[in-house]
């Protein structure tokens, strides 16, 4: 016994005399989701891109509200329809210290295309392209049709050194290949147990705070919390919201909070005419599906309260939702509002639409996909009870649940009819979602992956596939306005709930800018 | 004894092949990975590339049937998280559970022996009741509240140990230990507690059921009579008796152990294999789930031999003996 406490107490002594000089140069972080690979082609993924762009630059980086700044490329600008321009940047070099030119740029790009053994590639961003080399720092990126997302595509992709052909993840995860040109260079990564990293003083941009950064995967909640009270990290991600209201109080914490471009909606059945999960109101099977009459869809809407579901099930940490993005974003519509709370004029609707009674639903969900899934679900099941469509809520891991809630095209539409799931726009305008969650499923022009309710308007399809062919700014912005309308308000394709906020927290004196791509980079901690 | 050993080991050959099936299949029916790995915003084409890349668009049988393949020549598949050898990533997080799991049966052994034996020998005493009461709460508490409850009293309030993680190692025979450094054993000494709390009870109860039973039997007596010392006596002819059910149970709960030490890991961010087979379940990443799960059944089937032998060795009377059929 007397040995183990006198371990203990020169444990403490040693955590005591090391942390004071320690702190001011290192920063340790807890990371709520470990990164699947350092290699920043391997896996298209919030978790991994955060990690990769601390070692790797991109020809546009993205700040912390997903605004497009200069990166290794200095200018860019279309030189007409189908031809854009990227002037790079000179005197750059990799942590290996080999030049940057524009040869390395279209082996990043050929590399984020074509990696063999991508789980998600960036073949998204890269395809339809043509890079060609004008000089060691001109591109001319050319493409078929008219392009206006060139810039936004590219600053999702990061760029490696071409001297680096024919390494994969391997070699980039043990760190022989992981150089980049970003602010850190990657020092070790022990999988689920530290990442750690020091800075590159040949950085192009500005000159990060800190020294050495260690990050500890810590992936229960409770533990990163307790890690970060206790003084074993200087900064937590992911912070649940049950704990917020009292880190609040706590004096020696400081919390960072911002929206991020993750919308929580509804998809509802528009395809089906035998819904499996929908009844009449007395049990029955129904002849046809309710949820095809927009009347039907609004209704649904309007009985749902949001401010009532932020207020307590997300414990006012999230902000009620009209459309596909919180406020500041590019292609917003200024004319959607968030759906006002109105069971009666809920009521109204369905008994226009033939059903006085309401009728029989089931709303599935995810119970640890999203902030606080399930009790959203449970929320909303009671609140649509109220009005008559009798909602029973049924919620699973999110394994078993996407796989049974994900569409394959008409022939093989996703098994539930009515779901809860989210979205990030990690592109920061809406032209995302608008494809995916509400273009008409079409598998050659990659439309409709994830319209899970299979909506389809063409009158909305036509206007977004103009507004994918506008470069002009304005012009691009009101379009995809006009689409969200149509789709989100006229249409009722989904419903829209909430858009999640995020909350970090750090020792005091740690000041975090919350980032709207929910992603966690260290140059952004700064103590004030 | 070697034939008996050689037998054993093929008939857990046998085990394995047939796990390797009902693991293959279960996780075949369960949820689709592609879905957990791609990003949302990948198309149709993408998916499809996917699927294709991790061998997904083939029918189950002919996947199992070119997993067997591989898995005879050494070769459990590539992860589809992490894209390398399933068995290397298990391998690589195996210390530092074995390292916490060899912790906690110590910690057992250690408390729980003298505990039980005391308490079985004063059976009245106030002390021996005190034990028992803690051997309950021991018992009942549940391991993830007694890990936070840790975490909060000794590093949160008083700051006497690290929350979470491990600390550092150094190589001990080519393999990466902790409990050498200061930092280290700092590290390990709340979880591998939180993981032997439930076992230490165990022992406790066990050893003192036992030693209630053996103390009052004739050959103590005897030994008793003939003028042996109480030390010895206990020491000696008490304990090899009662150690025979000890033994058994701390073999399998030490295969328990390493398998499903799931909970201390996550809440304790140790990254041993449990919470490896925990983000594997919840990311369908089936090749792991499947090496993961026929290691556990080759580490069962090792300590069930272990106490077999370790049997005969306590208790002569048992011969092993060669199970035919």
């Amino acid at each position: 016994m007397q040995i183990r406490k006198t371990l203990v107490l020169a444990a403490a002594a040693a955590a005591v005399s090391f942390a004071p000089q320690a702190y001011a140069q290192t920063l340790t972080i807890g990371l709520g989701t470990e990164p699947t690979s350092i290699d920043p082609h391997y896996h298209n993924l919030g978790p991994n891109n955060q990690i990769a762009q601390h070692f790797f630059s991109r020809l546009i980086e993205q700040d912390h509200k997903q605004n497009l700044s200069p990166g290794l490329a200095t200018s860019w600008k279309a030189t007409d329809d189908t031809t854009w321009e990227f002037k790079l940047r000179k005197g750059v070099k990799f942590h290996d210290g080999s030049d940057f030119n524009a040869d390395d740029v279209l082996f990043s790009m050929h590399r984020g295309g074509n990696h063999p053994n991508a789980k998600s590639s960036f073949g998204l961003y890269t395809k339809g392209k043509t890079f060609t080399k004008v000089d060691d720092y001109t591109v001319l990126v050319t493409t078929a049709k008219p392009y206006p997302l060139m810039p936004v595509d590219l600053s999702s992709v990061h760029i490696v050194s071409d001297q680096e052909k024919d390494k994969w993840e391997g070699e980039y995860n043990n760190g022989k290949s992981a150089h980049g040109t970003g602010p850190y260079k990657l020092v070790k990564w022990v999988k689920g147990e530290v990442l750690e990293m020091v800075r590159y003083d040949g950085y192009h941009g500005a000159k990060p705070h800190w020294k050495r950064v260690v990050i500890k995967p810590i992936n229960s909640a409770p533990s990163r919390l307790a890690a970060l009270l206790s003084g074993d990290v200087d900064f937590i991600d992911q912070v649940p919201t049950v704990d917020i209201a009292r880190l609040k109080k706590n004096a020696k914490v400081e919390l960072s909070q911002g929206v991020s471009n993750r919308i929580i909606y509804l998809h509802m059945d528009q395809y089906r005419d035998n819904p499996q999960y929908m009844k009449s109101h007395d049990g029955k099977p129904l002849t046809k599906n309710p949820m095809k009459d927009v009347r039907v869809r609004k209704a649904i809407s309007m009985a749902i309260s949001r401010d009532l579901i932020v207020d307590r099930v997300m414990e006012g940490v999230a902000i009620p939702a009209g459309q596909l993005l919180p406020e500041g974003f590019f292609g917003r519509s200024s004319k959607l509002m968030v759906q006002k709370y109105d069971p009666e004029g809920a009521k109204k609707l369905l008994a226009e639409a033939g059903y006085p009674n309401g009728f029989q639903a089931t709303l599935h969900g995810p119970n640890n996909r999203y902030i606080n899934d399930a009790k959203i679900v449970e929320a909303i099941a009671q609140m649509l009870t109220r009005i008559g469509i009798k909602t029973t809520p049924d919620t699973m891991p999110k394994s078993v649940f996407f796989k049974r809630g994900k569409n394959k095209g008409p022939a093989k539409p996703a098994e539930w009819n009515f779901q809860l799931v989210g979205w990030g726009s990690s592109t920061g305008e809406p032209s995302s979602p608008l494809r995916s969650l509400l273009g008409t499923y079409d598998k050659t022009k990659g439309w409709g992956s994830s319209n899970r309710g299979l909506h389809s308007n063409p009158v909305m399809d036509k206007i977004l596939d103009e507004a994918l062919a506008t470069v002009d700014d304005t012009k691009r912005a009101a379009l995809l306005a006009k689409a969200t309308e149509i789709g989100v308000g006229e249409d009722q394709g989904i419903v829209p709930l909430h858009y999640q906020v995020n909350t970090w927290a750090g020792k005091k004196g740690l000041t975090f800018k919350a980032r709207t791509d929910e992603r966690t980079v260290a140059y952004d901690v700064v103590p004030n | 004894m070697t034939v008996f050993i050689i037998r054993r080991l093929m008939q857990s050959v046998l085990v394995v092949f047939v796990m390797s099936f009902l693991v293959f299949g279960g996780v075949n029916l369960v949820g689709d990975p592609v879905e957990m790995m791609v990003s949302d915003e990948a198309d149709q084409e993408e998916r499809e590339r996917v699927i294709r890349s991790m061998g997904l668009d083939k029918p189950w049988y002919v996947q199992y049937g070119l997993f067997v393949a591989n898995a005879a020549q050494g070769d459990l598949g590539k992860s589809f998280v992490y894209g390398e050898q399933a068995l290397g990533i298990i391998v690589q997080r195996m210390p530092a559970t074995f390292e916490l799991a060899l912790a906690a049966l110590l910690m057992a052994i250690v408390i729980g022996i003298p505990l039980g034996v005391y308490s079985g020998l004063n059976s009245e005493s106030r002390f021996s009741k005190v034990i028992m009461a803690g051997s309950i709460l021991g018992f009942s508490l549940p391991t993830f509240w007694v890990g936070l409850m840790f975490i909060m009293v000794f590093a949160v309030m008083l700051g006497w140990l690290p929350s979470t993680g491990r600390g550092e190692t150094v190589e001990l025979l080519g393999i990466n230990v902790s409990f050498l450094t200061t930092n280290g054993l700092s590290h390990l000494i709340l979880p591998a507690v939180n993981l032997a709390l439930f076992k230490i009870s165990l022992v406790i109860r066990l050893a003192r059921a036992g030693t209630r039973e053996i103390v009052h039997m004739d050959f103590i007596k005897f030994a008793r009579a003939k003028g042996l010392s109480t030390q010895r006596v206990i020491m000696v002819h008490l304990m090899k008796n009662i150690m025979i059910p000890v033994v058994t149970v701390l073999g399998l709960e030490f295969g328990g152990l390493i398998a499903f030490s799931v909970v201390t890991e996550t809440v304790f961010a140790w990254p041993g294999m449990g919470k490896l087979i925990i983000d594997s379940i919840q990311g369908l990443d089936r090749p792991v789930i499947v090496a993961y799960l026929m290691i556990i059944v080759l580490v069962f089937v090792v300590i069930n031999l272990v106490v077999d032998v370790l049997y005969s060795i306590l208790d002569p009377r048992v011969r092993i003996q060669d199970v035919k059929g």
